[in-house]
């Protein structure tokens, strides 16, 4: 996927200016938040199992080698096969091997964040394997050439009318505006897909230890048929998914579910358990799991390390407003809103992702509402000491700071300052109480007043009345 | 729960936005705090609280501000502002040092020190004398940092609810961020507007006439958009509301506005 996050305020611009886009963050605002609010009123030991997991996966981190290796142990047991990738392109080369050695042609595919990290689909059209995607959701996007601009809900910068408009451009069917026919008919065009695919390709939300399971979750059933129709069924999914036992699991099922779209629970939750057995009627021969590492064990010890816990439910974007103004593509890479903020700048470089970090108040929502307690603020903010460290600053805004801190250092010059600066815009203002336009303060003032100061600081006027008592005094 | 001396020494942290802008905010705490029997000192070395620096990753500069303003609270009981913000960020001094650094341990006092105004009167010295009346509708934005941070939610309401004739119309997402966020709103005005516009619907959406809130920051970029847009809805900072000095031009008015509304 091309990066463009360098550009992220000029997407931006345009972001807010694209009526459709606008019209359709604003519906969103008020579904995801709402449902997860009344989902957490109905659990009461919410907040308990929000620390159980927390803490969960801190001890996971902390031993993640040892939890791989016994995950390794048992789908091997299962007469599965595990692939260590430590980049994004070992993960597609192993891939593609895995196509070449089945002679497969065609692929099938649920959703999987971790294949948009690694660039997969390109990467295997390249190589001469068509994959098809079966989400719903990515399966609009795949026809348009278009990218997910969140986690959960890939195509919610679309409306019906896009998918209309692909749907007939694509199927060659005649036009709909219904969405339960446009549903019938992708329905229709991927069953033939399912039946026909080679290899089938799902994510994994979770990777279980203790019996070498992987599990995915879905509200379509698409990941089912993606992995038990094709007579090979691939996992790639990134190392910090793995978690001990399945008791731990229906813990961060709990959460995911609840903190995503609000749910109890996905409507469907599959483990596979490496490939067919003798005693099974159904289910592939072949069982890989391509784990991804990508600079994950790199933030093990660092200050970014709980940024691992994540188990990418969404709930940080969906509550962020700055997501909920720009939406997903803004970002400009695969990982949106909070959590790509900090996950994007390890897997693209801190020099191409500088403004994401940035591109926040700093105002906390996500960390309240993130089910495993990441403080994505505090993350952010490392990222701007290491702009910071590495003079990626933008030279106005490390003149400015450091042009202010003389004075904040020097109590009474700073005392000057406010003063100067105070009637300055006083005078600015003249007798209106406010100001339309301030010379070098055009971001203020191109879009709101800036309300004047009352006139003398409080710190003259303290000292003036101060003084004045203890004369009397005398 | 600290428990309070009879008067205790409080040393007041004017915040900067407060002592260039609005001087009337901080003479409103001052007379808030010594109606709730405390002795109100204004030490003369502090400035700024450091967050511009450390929002933009300067940590450095930030510890340097940090030590500068440890030093002018040292021996205060308490250290109080009218902002959740600038308290807010005394209370992350202690992460700019290192384990083993003599100034963390004074940066952890400070902080176990460090209130929030109406966190102040209403946890710390249970003071709800609240001697003040207010005409009209108001509607109470939660600034971030104070909510998220400090937990004040409330606190501010609670005392409101003791000024006579005043009405709280809660706003649909008070508790969401008017897009203020410090340098952020120069840094990316277009988002920034984006937020505050939504803000500025949903204030007018309340049917409040005055808009109060417990940070400046936040208040000047709101009414600066009221003002911009027209709306005939005021602002102001919970403490004047509370300390009854509500006598001064909202902010973003001057007296002759208010001259020629009369
Ligand atoms: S950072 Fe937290 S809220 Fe965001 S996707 Fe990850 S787990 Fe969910």
């Amino acid at each position: 996927m091309q990066i463009k996050s360098p550009q992220f305020k000029e997407n931006a611009r345009i972001a807010l200016h694209n009526v459709e886009l606008q019209e359709a963050l604003g519906q969103f605002k008020h579904g995801f938040p709402v449902n997860r609010a009344n989902a957490i009123k109905r659990l009461p030991e919410f907040e308990d199992l929000r620390d159980e997991a927390r803490d969960l996966k801190n001890h996971i981190i902390q031993n993640l080698d040892i939890y791989l290796e016994q995950f390794e142990d048992n789908v091997v047991k299962n007469g599965g096969h595990v692939h260590w990738c430590s980049t994004a392109e070992d993960a597609n080369k192993a891939i593609l091997d895995i196509c070449k050695q089945v002679d497969a042609k065609t692929i099938t595919k649920g959703k999987s964040m971790v294949s948009e990290e690694t660039g997969l689909n390109e990467y295997l059209e390249a190589n001469g394997v068509r994959p098809v995607e079966t989400d719903l959701g990515e399966y609009i996007l795949q026809l348009r050439d278009d990218h997910p601009s969140h986690i959960i809900a890939p195509a919610i910068h679309l409306n019906v009318n896009d998918v209309s408009e692909t749907f007939h451009e694509h199927h060659k069917r005649p036009k709909t505006g219904d969405p339960q026919a446009l549903m019938k008919e992708a329905r229709e065009v991927l069953r033939k897909e399912f039946v026909s695919a080679d290899v089938g390709l799902t994510g994994a939300n979770f990777l279980v230890a203790e019996t070498g399971s992987t599990i995915i979750v879905t509200n379509e059933g698409n990941g089912d048929l993606t992995q038990t129709l094709p007579k090979t069924h691939i996992v790639i999914t990134s190392i910090e998914k793995v978690v001990p036992t399945l008791e731990d699991m229906s813990l961060f099922l709990r959460l995911l579910a609840r903190s995503a779209t609000g749910q109890e629970f996905t409507v469907y939750n599959t483990l596979s358990t490496g490939p067919k057995r003798d005693t099974d009627q159904d289910g592939p021969e072949n069982f890989h799991v391509v784990l991804v590492d990508n600079g994950r064990s790199e933030m093990v010890g660092t200050e970014f390390q709980d940024m691992l816990r994540c188990i990418r439910c969404s709930s940080c974007m969906n509550h962020c407003p700055v997501y909920g103004a720009v939406g997903g593509h803004s970002y400009g890479w695969v990982y949106p809103g909070p959590m790509g903020s900090v996950l994007t700048p390890k897997m693209i470089g801190i020099d191409k992702a500088a403004h994401l970090p940035n591109a926040s108040t700093s105002c906390g929502k996500c960390e309240e509402v993130c089910p495993v307690r990441i403080p994505l603020p505090k993350m952010m903010r490392h990222w701007r000491e290491k702009e910071f460290e590495k003079h990626l600053t933008p030279k106005t805004v490390r003149f400015g700071i450091a042009g202010w801190a003389f004075f904040a250092k020097r109590p009474a010059l700073y005392r000057w300052l406010a003063r100067s600066s105070a009637w300055f815009m006083s005078t600015v203002a003249g007798k209106k109480g406010r100001i339309k336009k301030l010379p070098l303060a055009g971001g203020w003032t191109d879009w709101r007043d800036m309300p004047a100061p009352q006139g003398k600081t409080f710190m003259d006027q303290w000292k003036a009345a101060s003084s004045a008592k203890q004369q009397a005094e005398k | 729960m600290p428990n309070p001396t009879q008067n205790p020494k409080v040393g007041l942290f004017v915040t900067c936005l407060a002592d260039m802008f609005r001087p009337s905010v901080a003479f409103a705490t001052v007379k808030l705090l010594e109606a709730a029997g405390c002795k109100v000192e204004v030490p003369e070395n502090q400035t700024c609280c450091g967050q511009p620096a450390y929002n933009s990753g300067d940590k450095a500069t930030t510890a340097d501000i940090a030590r500068q303003t440890i030093e002018a609270f040292d021996g205060y009981e308490y250290i109080v502002g009218p902002s959740g913000s600038c308290i807010g960020m005394l209370h992350y001094y202690p992460d700019l040092f290192e384990e083993n650094d003599p100034w963390k341990k004074r940066a952890e006092d400070l902080k176990s020190r460090a209130y929030e105004i109406t966190q102040f009167l209403t946890d710390i010295v249970d003071f709800d004398r609240i001697n003040a009346a207010f005409e009209g509708t108001i509607t109470y934005h939660d600034s971030c940092s104070g909510l998220r941070q400090l937990g004040v939610k409330q606190q501010p309401r609670k005392l409101l609810s003791k000024v006579d004739n005043l009405t709280l119309n809660e706003m649909e997402e008070a508790e969401t961020c008017c897009g203020f966020g410090g340098t952020f709103c120069v840094k990316y005005p277009d988002i920034s507007n984006r937020m505050v516009s939504n803000k500025t619907q949903y204030i007018s959406d309340s049917g409040a006439t005055t808009l109060v809130g417990g940070d400046l920051g936040c208040l000047l970029n709101m009414a600066g958009k009221l003002k911009r847009e027209g709306k005939q809805i005021q602002a102001r900072h919970v403490v004047e509301i509370l300390a009854g000095m509500t006598d001064t031009p909202a902010i973003g008015e001057a007296e002759y506005e208010l001259a020629n509304e009369l």
